[in-house]
Parts: structure tokens; sequence; C-alpha cells
């Protein structure tokens, strides 16, 4: 029987995409758990749209200080050269180029890239917070999602169904079943879950994928 | 003689907020950063056909229990109270919550409006407002519906978005430590949006965790300076 990765395994392989030294924003939800899986060897700086720089892991039970948290409502721990600054910096920040890496879960992802990451049906209150600042100023972003919803409909598709983040500003994705790249000559299939043939993937992708010619097995 | 900003408690501080009144609440999401026991205070106070600005329109004390044991209140409060009209933020209701909370229930029932903002546009409005400027050109939100029935613009060969300042008649603010002249310092994450909230309208009411005498801030790290607040409540933890 393959299996699909877990949310942990999505995360240590995003985590895999942040060089040395870069500045990362982790977004709601699954992309705040790479911060447990940077690459030995490397620093990378995490910016938190609430107004931090540098901060390091979930803080445990006991360590746990309400001042102290990230875009997720997280506690974490504070690390030597850590900053704080106020929303409207924040902003300027995220706008103004100085973010390499964002990581987002989402919704739906389009063939080219749009973003579709705040809006639910049935959810008329829900907001888009800092996804559209971060889509838009990162420098690259990263998306990470399970393939396909619980009724098993894909979430890889040709246009967007639901409310836009950002249009054209996906760079990969990776999801429980595959990494994709957003490429012009479309989405690129550069890796696989282990046991996972590409017919398998494309069955439950609606956007056509285009296999890598160096299409290799995701290493865990 | 410098006026005297210090009260003794935040029912007095918030007592003359009238009906109608636009209130900028601090804070960014969770318990840090909240100026909550102003909030209590004008949810006790009762003025009514609020329009409040806040970066998120709370979860409520049920939801709150599962983000910090022992819960806390926030701005659902004055929604549950019937006491807002309209919300302009961010983050009305989460998606990852249940649909529970006091703001997404009324807005269901067609009982509140909601203005949605992206967050750093959310900021940028305030700050201009603060700086009294007329607005200002933004990428984001281009291609989605926060592009609707707005100025468009290209720059440089790059499409933006004209959006408008904000500003209220009063502003609720959480601080680490404050100085009777008003001088304000934050702690950590709880800085956020308060400081950019502060100076953006006609009265600003400040909580703080502790008053100290002019002088025993550092002025080099004084976050907001002291012209911009107007009421200072001391509430110890």
């Amino acid at each position: 029987m393959k299996s699909r990765l877990d949310n942990q395994t999505i995360a240590l392989r995003a985590a895999r995409e942040f060089p040395d030294g870069s500045v990362v924003n982790l977004g709601y939800g699954m992309p705040g758990l790479c911060a447990d899986f940077i690459p030995e060897g490397r620093a990378v700086f995490f910016q938190s749209e609430n107004g931090v720089l540098g901060y390091g892991n979930l803080a445990a039970d006991n360590e746990k200080d309400y001042e102290l948290i990230n875009a997720s409502d997280q506690p974490v721990i504070p690390l030597a050269g850590m900053c704080f600054f106020d929303s409207a910096l924040s902003f300027d920040m995220i706008r103004g180029g100085h973010i390499d890496i964002v990581v987002l879960g989402a919704y739906q992802v389009s063939e080219k890239g749009d973003l579709a990451n705040w809006g639910r049906p049935g959810r008329p209150a829900t907001g888009m917070g800092g996804g559209m600042d971060l889509a838009v100023g990162a420098g690259r972003v990263i998306v990470t999602m399970l393939h396909n919803t619980k009724e098993g409909e894909p979430r890889i598709v040709s246009n967007c169904t639901f409310p836009l983040t950002a249009r054209q500003c996906v760079s990969l994705i990776i999801t429980d079943l595959a990494v994709i790249e957003v490429t012009n000559a479309g989405l690129v299939l550069k890796e696989t879950a282990p046991g996972w043939a590409v017919p398998e993937v494309q069955a439950l992708t609606e956007a056509k994928l285009v296999p890598a010619t160096d299409l290799k097995e995701i290493e865990l | 003689m410098p006026v005297n900003k210090i009260f003794s408690d935040c029912d007095k501080a918030v007592a003359d907020i009238p009906d109608g009144a636009t209130v900028m609440i601090g804070g960014f999401g969770s318990f840090g950063g909240l100026p909550v026991n102003l909030i209590v205070a004008l949810a006790r106070q009762g003025a009514r056909e609020l329009t409040v600005i806040a970066n998120m329109g709370g979860v409520g004390f049920e939801l709150s229990r599962r983000i910090k044991p022992g819960g806390y209140h926030d701005s659902g409060l004055l929604f549950e109270n019937g006491q807002v009209k309209k919300f302009i933020g961010s983050v009305p209701a989460l998606g990852g919550m249940p649909p529970t909370s006091p703001l997404e229930k009324l807005h269901n029932e067609g009982r509140v409006e909601i203005e949605t903002v992206p967050q750093g546009t959310l900021a940028e409005r305030i700050r201009c407002g603060a700086g009294g400027l007329g607005g200002f050109y933004t990428p984001v939100g281009i291609g989605t519906v926060i592009e609707a029935g707005k100025d468009k613009k290209v720059i440089n060969g790059r499409e933006y978005i004209l959006e408008m300042p904000l500003t209220a008649d009063f502003a609720l603010i959480k601080a680490h430590r404050s100085d009777s002249l008003g001088n304000l310092v934050y702690k950590g994450t709880a800085r956020c949006f308060n400081p950019v909230m502060a100076t953006a309208a006609k009265t600003t009411i400040v909580e703080v965790d502790e008053l100290v005498k002019p002088g025993q801030l550092d002025p080099e790290a004084v976050v907001t300076p002291h012209v911009y607040v107007d009421r200072i409540v001391e509430v110890p933890r």
C-alpha cells in the first residue's frame, strides 16, 4: 500500500529549500512546522509579520510567553540577535523585498501559479491576513499543502475557483504526493512520493503536469 | 505643568466614548498585545453603533481557551454585546477555527458589516491617516477581490491600487511601560499594531503594565513619543 507523506515530511522537504542565511516567513498552519527541520549547518532567520525577526523553535509548555508569538499565535523561543518592530515596518520589510522565501498553505494553486489560500465557501467572514502582502512581496513563494481535498478533489487546478490571494506568484508546490515547480512551460513534476508513478499523480491533479527530465523520488 | 494623563482605572478612561465612535484596538491576534482591560471596560460602558478597526475580529472567550490556558477577553466581547456596526481588519474570523466567533456569527446573520483589508495595507492605511497623507498606491490585492471599485495606476510598468487613509476617534492601546508624560515602550511581539494605531486617533488611551517617572525610560528605546498619548492607565499584572 503506497502512502502519502505526513505533514512533518512535507515541512522537512520544504525546509531544504531555505538557503544558508536566508530570511523566511512561515504562514499559518502546516508551514509553521518547517521551523523544526532546518538542515544542519544552515542559519535561517524567521520573520513573522506580527513584528519579529530571528526567533527560534516553538516554545515548550513550561516556557510559553504570550508576548513572543509567531503569526500563528504560537509562543516561540528567543534567539540571540532577535529583534522586534511594529506592523507597519514589518510590512515595509515584506513588500520591500526583504523576505527571501515565504511558505504558505493553500486551498488551490493554478497551473499559472495563481494562489487561493484564504477564502472558503460558506465562510464569508474569513480574511487574508498578511497572505496577500507576503505572496506579492516575498522573493519566492513555496506552497505546502495536501494534494487533494478530504473529498478527493484536486487542489492543483487549471484555474482557481476559490478567491485569489495573488496571481502568478507561486514558484514551488510541495504536497503529500509530489514536488512541482511552476515554470513558463507549465507545471513541472520534479519529485514524487515513494512508490507513486507519474500517471497516478496526474490522475489526482487537474492541471497538466510535465515530468522533469530528472524526475526522482522525494528523498526522505 | 504638563497635562495630567493618568487615569485611576480603565472604566474612567473609556467613559466618554460615545455611540457611533470609530475605535482602533491594538494587538495582532491572540492575547499578546491586546488592551484586554480597556476592551472589557468598553464592554461595561456599553457604547453602541461602534466601528472597530483591528487586525483581527477576536475569537471570543470560549474559543480563546484553545489559544491560552484560562482564556482571555478580546474584541469578540464587543461584538457579543451588540455594540459594533462595522469591522475593518485583515482577519475578521480564522478559517482554521470553528465558525463560532461572535463577529462571524453576527456577520452571517447580517448584523455587522465587514471591510476586509490585507494586513500590510491595513497598517499602511493607518500610518497614512496618522501622517496626514491622502492615500497610497500598493501592488497588494491586484487581480483579487480587493481591487474592486478602487482606482488603479501603472507605475514603472507595475499595476498598483489606490488605498485610502484610516483614522479613528479613539485608539485602545497596550504598551509595556509608560512614563507619566506618555512615552511608551512595548514588549516583544505585543508591539505589533499598537504603535501605528497609537498615532492615528484623536484620543489615544493606553493600558500599561508599569507606570514610571519621566527619566526612567531610556529615550533611545521609546517607540511612541508622548505627544500621541492622551490617557494612561496602569494595570499591574
